[in-house]
């Protein structure tokens, strides 16, 4: 028997249409007789039969369209008997000949072939350029992994499974274990979000970063600390009016934080030297006081594993309802890890809205070169005695103020801080955002 | 895909989809004229102009004698002068003599005129191998020509980018070098959106996402890489598969987000390797990407050898196949 297929009548040929059968089954057929007509979008043409011998089997009707190659007929051969030829189907190219290129080379250094290697110096001068990049960044040893790549090569996803593993042995380990558990392993490292007591927590860039910046403002700027009561009644019923509207059209929640940062802007604008910086200067340059001509106020945001204080440019410049939606943006963002560089520069000035976690009174540390850091605490109803001796109860807040002394005394100081408190007093219960 | 109109779409191959393309921009802007050897009263040797002359005339449907640089010269002095010409090379084989037009003139009439002449020439060419094509049918001819800046060449695989990118190249105001590969011509077929539509030059399309290997390439490769990698998915291998649909500019943002996701680099052309288009990404990643890898970056291309035989043997050696590339996808995820 002999399949025959839809020959390729053209370089670019694909595919043929049957467009008649000139034979029949039980058709006899000539070699090189034509038994079929083929269309293709380029050419008519008739096919010859390879062989002579009997029609057998049209497998194709007539106007159906089919790939070169598809089997379309099959023909017994003359005196073929029970022989069979193979169908010459085309040779589709296999990679079982001598392969084209060879498998990627592993380079000089790379671990070698028994998997026990890993674990030695081995692995490590065999690591790849990721594999060394995310070990670094998550504080993983390559040494300590065993490798699951070729000749027990540590692979990026060996990394990335081991710094999963870090962070998710945390939960277990946090969980009250019956009696003394064994210590771990000395140096066993754990991370800042999910700390594993008697591990190592490496600090993460972010945070070595704070450090140092903690660290440098408490040791350049002498701190001196002072704090006012604000009664922030008729700000609340404000807000409380404004806020449901607010979130429909803007989507951003209308919290106390603009208010009084707009209170802080035009208190700096009234006490300049606030909005300023101290240069401790060096051998060749004085000391010197720069007030800044930008009103850029930085907002504390606390995050599980670190700090961050984006910052509202121009805040001196935007409305009420302009820094609720410049701020909301902000803490969405870092929310999201989404701060760009930019975000995050140019600050002249913080706010720390620390009393959303229910304090009372707090000593902030400066953020290194500004002159000084106001805190909101948290609003609690009090029993008020007002200037007429009358008894009320009002929504109280206290504000405290962090300052540098080197660039401001206590008599600034205080001056301005009665000065938001004036401020924020006089806001409400009505009016334009 | 910045779909100005459409109303549906129409299946159809490539070299439909090019022909679709021609007529609507010679319906469109009056300034098109289409030269080159056989398009006229042949319609061209795989018919993509077939009826071209009878509607708009020999003025803008020219016949050219068997002369390449005279082609793309002439189209250049047409393309300063206001008309929008598209020239045909029949084979791309046949470029070399026209080399000096396009590398030496079109590519540099806008910066050697201080931007006084643009050069809005489309210069259309089949090329490619795996259709028993030999030595004077088969050659792949992108990486003579991507060292030149003013230069940009586009190499789409399916109709709809087909349609897209060159309506892209004709609206283009510098010269474009628009390769057709033969093999994928009636091969593939695709929809396509109907009306006029383009697609941006210059920009990549991921065609199949996967976490442990990026596989880059154009043309006839693009649709064997993507049959390797679909093979291998149900073996767990998950591969991402970039057709660069422009070679020039490059998409070197989509390549180095995905090594930046997967850290190892396949490219697979049908083009000898040395100094093909996959040198220039393997170097470009290797700059600007080398902590992002955890492998060698491999290239699987053609061999060097001067040309694709006619013998079948020789043909298959030259051209890789879905089988050799899903091997080398295999060994690069298990390295």
């Amino acid at each position: 028997m002999a399949t025959i297929i839809m020959p390729q009548l053209g370089e670019t040929v694909t595919e043929g249409t049957v467009a008649q059968w000139l034979k029949n089954v039980g058709d006899s057929v000539d070699k090189y007789e034509d038994f079929v007509e083929v269309s293709t979008d380029k050419v008519n043409a008739g096919v010859p039969s390879p062989v002579t011998g009997t029609i057998r089997e049209l497998l194709v009707k007539e106007g159906e369209t089919v790939a070169t190659g598809t089997p379309i007929a099959i023909i017994e051969e003359v005196g073929a008997g029970a022989s069979t030829s193979p169908p010459p189907a085309p040779a589709t190219p296999q990679a079982e000949a001598a392969p084209v290129s060879a498998p990627p080379s592993s380079n000089g250094a790379a671990a070698s072939s028994d998997p026990a290697a890993a674990g030695s110096d081995a692995a490590l001068r065999g690591a790849s350029p990721a594999v060394r990049r995310l070990a670094r960044e998550h504080h993983i040893d390559i040494r300590a992994l065993k490798g699951t790549g070729s000749n027990g090569r540590v692979t990026a996803e060996d990394v990335m499974a081991a710094a999963r593993n870090v962070t998710t042995a945390a939960p277990a380990h946090a969980a009250p274990a019956p009696g003394p558990a064994a210590p771990p392993p000395t140096g066993r490292t754990s991370t800042y979000a999910q700390p594993i007591p008697g591990t190592i927590v490496p600090l993460t860039q972010a945070r070595r970063i704070i450090a140092e910046r903690m660290v440098e403002s408490r040791r350049t700027a002498p701190h001196a600390w002072s704090m006012v009561e604000i009664d922030v009644t008729d700000v609340w019923a404000w807000r409380v009016r404004e806020k449901a509207r607010f979130e429909r059209e803007t989507g951003y929640k209308l919290t106390l934080l603009p208010f009084f940062i707009r209170a802080v802007v035009e208190s700096l604008a009234a006490f300049p030297l606030m909005n300023a910086r101290f240069n401790a200067g060096d051998g060749a340059t004085a000391p010197s006081i720069y007030v800044n001509d930008e009103v850029n106020i930085g907002i504390a945001i606390g995050l599980p594993s670190n700090l961050v204080v984006p910052v509202v440019k121009h805040a001196d410049k935007l409305s009420i309802k302009g820094l609720a939606a410049a701020a909301g943006e902000l803490i969405d963002k870092a929310r999201k890890g989404k701060l760009g560089v930019d975000d995050l520069a140019g600050g002249t000035f913080t706010v720390n809205n620390n009393g959303a976690n229910g304090s009372w009174a707090s000593a902030p540390i400066i953020n290194a070169g500004q002159a000084g850091i106001v805190t909101m605490e948290s609003v609690a109803k009090k029993l008020v005695v007002r200037d007429d001796d009358t008894i009320a109860i009002r929504s109280m807040m206290n504000c405290c103020l962090s300052l540098d002394h080197r660039v401001v005394d206590g008599y600034v100081a205080s001056g301005f801080l009665a000065d938001v408190k004036r401020r924020l007093e006089r806001m409400g219960p009505q009016g334009e955002l | 895909m910045a779909v100005v109109s459409t109303t549906g779409s129409t299946v159809m191959n490539n070299v439909e989809a090019v022909r679709a393309t021609l007529y609507e921009a010679m319906k469109n802007d009056d300034r098109t004229v289409i030269l080159g050897e056989d398009v006229g009263a042949r319609g061209n040797v795989f018919l993509i102009t077939k009826d071209f002359i009878g509607e708009f005339g020999e003025r803008r449907v020219i016949d050219t004698p068997i002369a390449e640089a005279s082609i793309v010269g002439i189209a250049v002095g047409m393309a300063m002068e206001g008309l929008r010409p598209i020239a045909e090379i029949q084979f791309a084989d046949f470029i070399y003599p026209s080399f000096n037009q396009i590398v030496g003139e079109a590519a540099k009439i806008r910066y050697r005129s201080n931007g006084e002449y643009t050069c809005p020439l489309v210069i259309r060419t089949p090329y490619g191998g795996g259709v028993r094509g030999a030595l004077s049918h088969s050659v792949s001819i992108e990486a003579l020509f991507y060292h030149v800046p003013g230069l940009k060449i586009v190499a789409p695989a399916f109709p709809a980018d087909v349609k897209g990118l060159l309506n892209a190249s004709i609206d283009d105001p510098d010269p474009v070098l628009f390769l057709e590969h033969k093999k994928t011509y009636r091969l593939i077929k695709g929809e396509v959106p109907n009306g006029h539509y383009t697609i941006p030059l210059g920009k990549a399309n991921v065609l199949k996402e996967g976490s442990q290997l990026t596989v880059v390439s154009y043309g006839l490769y693009v649709h064997w890489a993507l049959e390797a990698a679909r093979s291998l998915q149900d073996d767990g291998v998950s591969v991402e598969v970039i057709d660069l649909r422009s070679i020039r500019p490059m998409d070197k943002t989509a390549i180095l987000n995905s090594v930046e996701k997967t850290h190892k680099l396949l490219i697979v052309h049908e083009d000898n390797k040395f100094g093909g288009i996959g040198a220039e990404i393997s170097a470009m990643v290797a700059e600007e990407a080398l902590f992002n890898l955890d492998a060698p970056i491999r290239r699987l291309c053609g061999p060097d050898v001067p040309a694709m035989g006619y013998a079948l043997p020789l043909e298959e050696e030259f051209m890789s196949s879905p089988a050799e590339m899903a091997d080398a996808m295999r060994e690069m995820v298990k390295f």
